[in-house]
């Protein structure tokens, strides 16, 4: 490493140029400044933004063939197999790319398989986001943000797998207009509106074409410039560490070492992206065939993101089913096509502003939690996983009845009953493994690591000999919040003897219960001196103790 | 993230937790180099260099890499040229054509992301550096200070003081707001009882689902178990392009063949058909009963019969009919039965409808039991 090289010429001009326009240096250094906290669940995100960033170049490419159009043609094409049939103008045109445009069945492939990766990595950012408390205040607009980021990229998702119009995925929209017919009153308005008429119609796949490459990307690109420059604003959320604190964010600069390794993590992205489109088939749409509303296959899946809506279809019964004056009111679609979707995006929305209030925290928090230091909230969201899995596993309840050759109806009653007991077990669990965890890290705090060395003490008992922490341990462990709440800590009365007015209300009540339920089965850490225990030292005194146990 | 027992003390060493980092190698790369030397953008006290062999070391190999991907991306310009869109059309050419772009692109973007990383850590000095976050909220001078400017202008406006024109502005707004949604209007029809008629009339045959052959009672004779699934013969002066996709999506239907004494107890209420009133079993022909295929929980077909049991099975959600028992449903999400279709025979001996549905075929909807 040399002295620093002056900027060449070139550059200098384009700076020059760019900044007697913008006034842009001073920005422009703090900018390359700008610190990232290293660790790599942070690279999660990264991954949904390359995704999308595929899915917008792959996307392009393939509008120059796709045909959005229901017009019946007769297939007259290079796939030999299918000249003859019937089929739309989209089917058609899909067939086009996969077999006359050179590229252009890996191009697909691309797009399908990003859209899969985009979701998943989004899904699983966002739990890291929760697990962590990272949607904390000040962040609780750019969470939202993100659910509603979600929320998109499902239904774009939906409608794109409708586009080719093979039989699956027209499949997909029958059932998508199934669960509209149900809504009271107006569901057979919104059906004949959004399809022009009844089903099929000639009119859906060119309004799914719409939505799919104009209105909802455009939405989906503005909520991500959005929550990338509220993040940007904000600073990341860092862990607990040496130097980190709610006030300084540590980590590497944008500028050279984060740019570069971000590059290549797209690449990567990419790569992995470009490798499965290589050699994993996804959509052979040509082997399903063009849609008719009349035939089915068995064994249909939907890509992985609707699993959970299939599932709570199948698996949600008729007995709530009812008619009021003669009309009908059908509870088995409605629940699991509205009401649970609700209740997992409104709930995802919700949790912050709930948290809030169950504890009173008005705090900004910059360094996140770990997850096990806030054991009520771990146990919720591996609770939301569970119901979320239960239902999306009872999305393949055909398949995994053939596999296994569990009766299919039996299968059904199993995920009837898990959907309702896996949550509540899970939250159990999760809490009683976090509350575990904080006493080990409370006894690592106090006592030192196990070392692993055995040592023999003369009263002839074995010993395991702890040692000391590094500095990092201690402060991480030492770091654990205490779990509180106001509604706890504020008097019950006044000083005059008068009860508060607030807590003594239904919704005072439910807080202080909700408190209660939030904080208690804290692990505290009140009077813990980091390597205060005895295990540490080996002087006699300490044997002595050890052998009078 | 904390059980990394990093062993701090170093000097009594060989005690070490396996796995853990040795004392002689340092965590982070490289050595720090003397201080004279520096010349990055941050203070060489948080900055860990590379030794020069070591950088050299990471600029060959990150080399490697972006060779590697020039070949690979040159490779993926040579597989394009390598098939013609004539060739493609094999669907077995059409995959080595998609694994041989897919596998040059994927070496290519790979090995640029590889040496991208190699340089960035074998390369570049590894440093952490910290930066303040934004104090939040605004001092209390600021905030006032904008709320003073911000009611100053609002007030200077005359949007407050003045009621009238307030008003009227937003009484303006209101129709333009209505505007856009009430041009969706023609985005489709009223539904009116579209969902509630087939061409399903009485005297119309049917077709075997995907040919033009009529059904006749026979088809079904020789097997005392068969299914067929059908739809309308239309070729008449109303349907001068055979049946829609729309009509056919509500009109299909199954017809199955039952041994008499199969039959069940709900085969004997009454059904009404153009105004004549009559048990179910009476709208069957010879032990061929007509049902929608169209299921009644979200509107897949229910395409699967399994005949030692009668059951109609829907594949998407597993909706289960009783097919000798007026197709009630006997599992599943589904809540209504599909809906039966009455039949006959004509002088000819084919199969005719001998009215509509009993009830609008496809998912139940809110005002389907409504006339």
């Amino acid at each position: 490493m040399s002295k620093t090289t002056q900027a060449p010429k070139a550059l200098r001009g384009v700076g020059n140029f760019i900044d007697d326009r913008f006034h842009a240096a001073k920005m422009g250094e703090k900018n390359l400044r700008k610190v990232f906290p290293n660790h790599w669940s942070f690279m999660l995100g990264e991954i949904a933004l390359y995704s999308f960033i595929i899915l917008l170049v792959t996307g392009v490419f393939l509008t120059l063939w796709f045909k959005p159009s229901m017009m019946e043609v007769v297939y007259d094409g290079p796939y030999e197999r299918l000249n003859g049939v019937v089929m739309s103008e989209a089917y058609a045109s899909t067939l086009h790319i996969d077999f006359a445009v050179r590229g252009g069945f890996l191009v697909r492939q691309i797009h399908h398989w990003a859209a899969l990766i985009f979701v998943a990595s989004l899904v699983v950012h966002m739990l890291r986001v929760f697990f962590t408390g990272a949607f904390r205040k000040p962040r609780e607009i750019n969470w939202i943000i993100g659910v509603v980021i979600f929320t998109l990229a499902m239904l774009e998702g939906l409608f794109g797998y409708s586009l080719p119009d093979d039989l699956p995925s027209g499949m997909g929209v029958r059932i998508l207009q199934g669960v509209m017919l149900a809504l009271p009153l107006v569901g057979t308005y919104i059906s004949m509106f959004l399809f022009g008429g009844e089903f099929p119609g000639e009119d859906i796949i060119t309004r799914l074409y719409m939505l799919h490459v104009l209105a909802i990307p455009a939405l989906l690109l503005g909520l991500i410039v959005a929550h990338f420059m509220i993040l940007w604003h904000q600073k990341h959320t860092q862990y607990p560490g040496p130097g980190k604190t709610d006030k300084t964010v540590v980590g590497t600069p944008m500028f050279p070492g984060f740019a570069v390794k971000a590059g290549g993590f797209f690449f990567f992205t990419f790569a992995v992206t470009a490798g499965l489109s290589a050699f994993v088939q996804i959509n052979p749409i040509h082997l399903f065939g063009p849609f008719t509303p009349t035939s089915i296959t068995s064994g249909l899946q939907p890509d992985w993101y609707m699993g959970f809506m299939e599932g709570s279809l199948r698996i949600f019964p008729n007995w709530f089913d009812f008619q009021i004056f003669g009309y009908a009111v059908p509870i088995g679609v409605l629940v699991p096509g509205l009401i649970v979707p609700g209740i997992i995006f409104g709930g995802l929305g919700a949790w912050p502003f709930l948290e809030q209030w169950i504890t009173g925290d008005k705090e900004a928090h910059n360094v996140a939690d770990r997850p096990r230091n806030a054991p009520v909230r771990t146990a919720v969201g591996v609770a939301g996983i569970t119901f979320y899995g239960i239902l999306w596993l009872a999305g393949s309840n055909d398949i995994i009845s053939e596999t296994f050759s569990i009766s299919l109806y039996v299968t059904t009653y199993i995920f009837r009953v898990l959907a309702i007991v896996g949550p509540i077990i899970a939250f159990i669990v999760a809490k009683r493994i976090c509350l575990g965890l904080q006493r080990r890290d409370r006894e690592t705090l106090e006592h030192g690591y196990e070392s692993g060395i055995i040592q023999q003490l003369p009263s002839g008992e074995f010993i395991e000999v702890h040692k000391r922490n590094s500095e990092e341990t201690t402060e991480v462990l030492a770091s654990k919040p205490e779990i509180t709440s106001t509604a706890l800590t504020e008097p019950e009365t006044d000083d005059k003897g008068v009860k508060n007015p607030e807590a003594r209300k239904a919704k005072g009540r439910l807080r202080r219960a909700l408190a209660e339920w939030y904080t208690k089965d804290n692990v505290s850490l009140a009077g813990v001196e980091p390597h205060s225990g005895h295990h540490l030292h080996h002087s006699d005194e300490v044997v002595k103790e050890h052998a009078s146990h | 993230m904390t059980e990394n027992n990093t062993n701090s003390n170093g000097d009594e060493t060989p005690e070490r937790v396996v796995g853990t980092p040795t004392d002689d190698k340092p965590v982070v790369t490289g050595e720090p180099r003397p201080e004279e030397e520096h010349a990055g953008p941050y203070p060489a006290s948080e900055t860990h260099f590379n030794s020069e062999e070591q950088q050299r070391a990471g600029e060959r190999v990150a080399s490697v890499w972006f060779i590697l991907a020039f070949l690979g991306g040159m490779g993926f310009l040579v597989s394009y040229f390598l098939f013609t869109p004539g060739q493609i059309a094999d669907p077995q050419l059409g995959q080595y054509s998609n694994m041989l772009l897919g596998g040059t692109l994927t070496l290519s973007l790979f090995g640029i992301g590889a040496g991208m990383t190699v340089w960035a850590r074998k390369v570049m000095p590894h440093y952490e550096v910290s930066s303040p976050y934004d104090e939040l909220p605004s001092s209390d001078q600021e905030k006032g200070s904008f709320s003073d400017f911000f009611m100053q202008g609002a007030d200077e406006s005359g949007f407050t003081k003045r009621p009238l024109m307030r008003r009227t502005l937003i009484l303006a707004m209101v129709p333009l707001g209505l505007a856009p949604i009430v041009l969706l209007r023609d985005t489709g029809p009223l539904p009116g009882d579209k969902l509630k008629n087939t061409p399903w009339e009485n005297g119309r045959r049917m077709y075997v689902e995907g040919t033009h052959r009529y059904v006749r009672a026979e088809d079904l004779e020789n097997d005392p178990y068969g299914m067929i699934s059908a739809l309308p013969a239309v070729d008449d002066e109303h349907y001068p392009h055979g049946i829609s996709l729309n009509d056919s999506a509500k009109s299909v239907i199954l017809l199955i063949k039952m041994p008499a004494e199969d039959w069940q107890s709900g085969m004997e209420e009454d059904i009404e058909v153009d105004g004549e009133v009559a048990p179910r079993l009476n709208w069957t022909h010879n032990g061929i009963i007509a049902y929608s295929k169209i299921c009644t929980h979200v509107g897949c077909p229910a395409a699967l019969y399994e005949r030692t049991t009668h059951r109609i099975l829907c594949p998407c959600h597993q909706s289960t009919f009783d097919a000798s028992d007026a197709a009630k449903v006997v599992f599943g999400p589904a809540h209504r039965p599909l809906p039966q279709l009455p039949i006959g025979v004509d002088d000819e001996g084919y199969l005719i409808a001998r009215g509509d549905f009993t009830e609008p075929p496809g998912p139940t909807f809110w005002d389907y039991a409504k006339d």
